[in-house]
């Protein structure tokens, strides 16, 4: 597939969404297409789980992952592997450059750990995957959101094992190409997080193309 | 730690385990030969769908290994488990577990026909035995613990094992802040460089131990964890 700065008169777009925050999305796509994730306007987290479209049970693994490539980031070039060890996505192009897998996606009960007790009622990624999982009539649930990637967002990890979450390093129009390597479907949850300073605490679109 | 040893097992090298730790009783893991790997899994055994999460671990604890003061977290806002002591400084969370494929090609395949007990395990297997008899599967397979094994980020991501990180002896204590399903496989550790197929063997005893007090250790370790124990202490009332 040849790159054409962004131009895609020379494609066929089988599909283009805009998913606003706070919003999750569920999607088939097919071997050999591509789903293009873009950051609408910066510093935004696309939290993403892929599941093998035959079994679900064959899912996006973060540990495989990082394990298999021997580094933590993701970016151009990474197999996004399955718990199995099967190849699910290929990421073929990459603006932004690094792409957090271990920060995993928000939650009620964990922003009441992270935050303070009272932020238990705010929304949160993994009530989008739950909902989206329960109303996908193809047999998910909480069993099956597991660690998931973050697009756009900077989790750095310092050697000496501290964890970090700092100024993004993604802006506004940055994007991500995902190859599927098999028949997938991919969930998405665009993160609604209101008490991290990683977005500047104003969730915004995402962008979601297929050809 | 002091007290009455309730039970003890001994986990043979490449082999696994599942058991239930109640909550007020503690965990000793002793890595008898040294440089070894036990991959550990934890679930809420009064409602398996609550399970350790690695992520909600490390966010609260801004950290990516374990060690004494850290606990383990479920993914929903409640402690597992917490390191109330342990002898190795780093206990890896972020390399998962190997399965039929990374241990064939770095090690060979063996199987029990030739090899008979001595045959080539992989954790990947060895926890779906263990999940499979407590009615879990696939889908409860999640990222692990690595107890006794480090793997260090550098500055662009690139990970290294770090080799000699557990000398022979070394131990953690584990005290259960919920009753937990736990299930354990000595393996080795996916990134070890070593070449030879030689998990470890590890021992295991449960003790009794009292409730984490209000000025307990990895209570205090940071915020967070305060919060967690106050969300965990809410389902025991």
């Amino acid at each position: 597939m040849t790159q054409n700065n962004g131009s895609f008169t020379q494609r066929n777009i089988l599909y283009d969404f805009i998913l606003n925050a706070g919003e999750s999305w569920m999607h088939d796509v097919l071997a050999g297409q591509i789903l293009r994730i873009v950051d609408q306007d910066g510093n935004q987290s696309a939290d993403t789980l892929i599941y093998n479209s035959n079994d679900p049970s064959d899912r996006y693994s973060a540990t495989d992952t990082i394990t298999a490539q021997r580094n933590i980031y993701l970016t151009t070039g990474s197999r996004l592997l399955s718990n199995e060890g099967n190849l699910l996505m290929t990421i073929v192009e990459d603006t932004c450059g690094r792409h957090d897998t271990i920060g995993g996606a928000c939650s009620a009960e964990s922003n009441t750990v992270r935050y303070s007790l009272d932020k238990k009622y705010m929304h949160s990624c993994r009530d989008s995957f739950l909902l989206a999982a329960i109303n996908c009539n193809c047999h998910l649930g909480k069993r099956d959101i597991t660690s998931n990637i973050n697009f756009f967002m900077n989790v750095p990890v310092c050697e000496n094992g501290t964890l970090n979450f700092a100024d993004g390093v993604s802006g506004p129009g940055k994007y991500v190409d995902l190859m599927a390597e098999m028949d997938v479907k991919v969930l998405i949850s665009n993160c609604p997080q209101l008490n991290n300073p990683c977005n500047a605490y104003n969730p915004t679109p995402l962008q979601l193309m297929i050809w | 730690m002091s007290g009455e040893i309730i039970w003890d097992d001994l986990i043979v090298s490449g082999s696994h385990s599942s058991f239930v730790m109640k909550r007020n009783t503690a965990l000793r893991i002793t890595d008898l030969d040294g440089d070894g790997n036990l991959v550990t899994l934890f679930y809420n055994n009064d409602n398996r769908l609550e399970r350790y999460n690695m992520a909600d671990t490390l966010k609260a604890q801004h950290t990516v290994f374990l060690s004494k003061g850290n606990v383990c977290y479920s993914d929903m806002g409640r402690i597992i488990c917490s390191i109330v002591d342990s002898s190795c400084g780093w206990h890896d969370t972020i390399s998962g577990m190997s399965n039929a494929k990374t241990v064939g090609s770095k090690y060979g395949i063996l199987n029990y026909q030739e090899a008979r007990n001595d045959m080539h395990h992989n954790a990947h297997d060895g926890a779906l035995i263990e999940l499979s008899k407590w009615g879990l599967g696939k889908q409860d397979l999640l990222a692990n613990v690595n107890f006794f094994s480090k793997v260090t980020a550098d500055d662009f991501g690139n990970l290294s094992f770090v080799s000699g990180n557990s000398q022979p002896g070394d131990f953690v204590d584990l005290r259960f802040e919920m009753n937990t399903l736990v299930v354990v496989v000595s393996s080795q550790h996916v990134l070890d460089p070593s070449s030879p197929y030689l998990p470890k063997p590890f021992a295991l005893s449960a003790r009794n131990i009292s409730t984490a007090g209000p000025y307990d250790f990895c209570r205090k370790s940071c915020p967070e964890n305060e919060r967690g124990f106050y969300n965990t202490e809410l389902i025991f009332r």
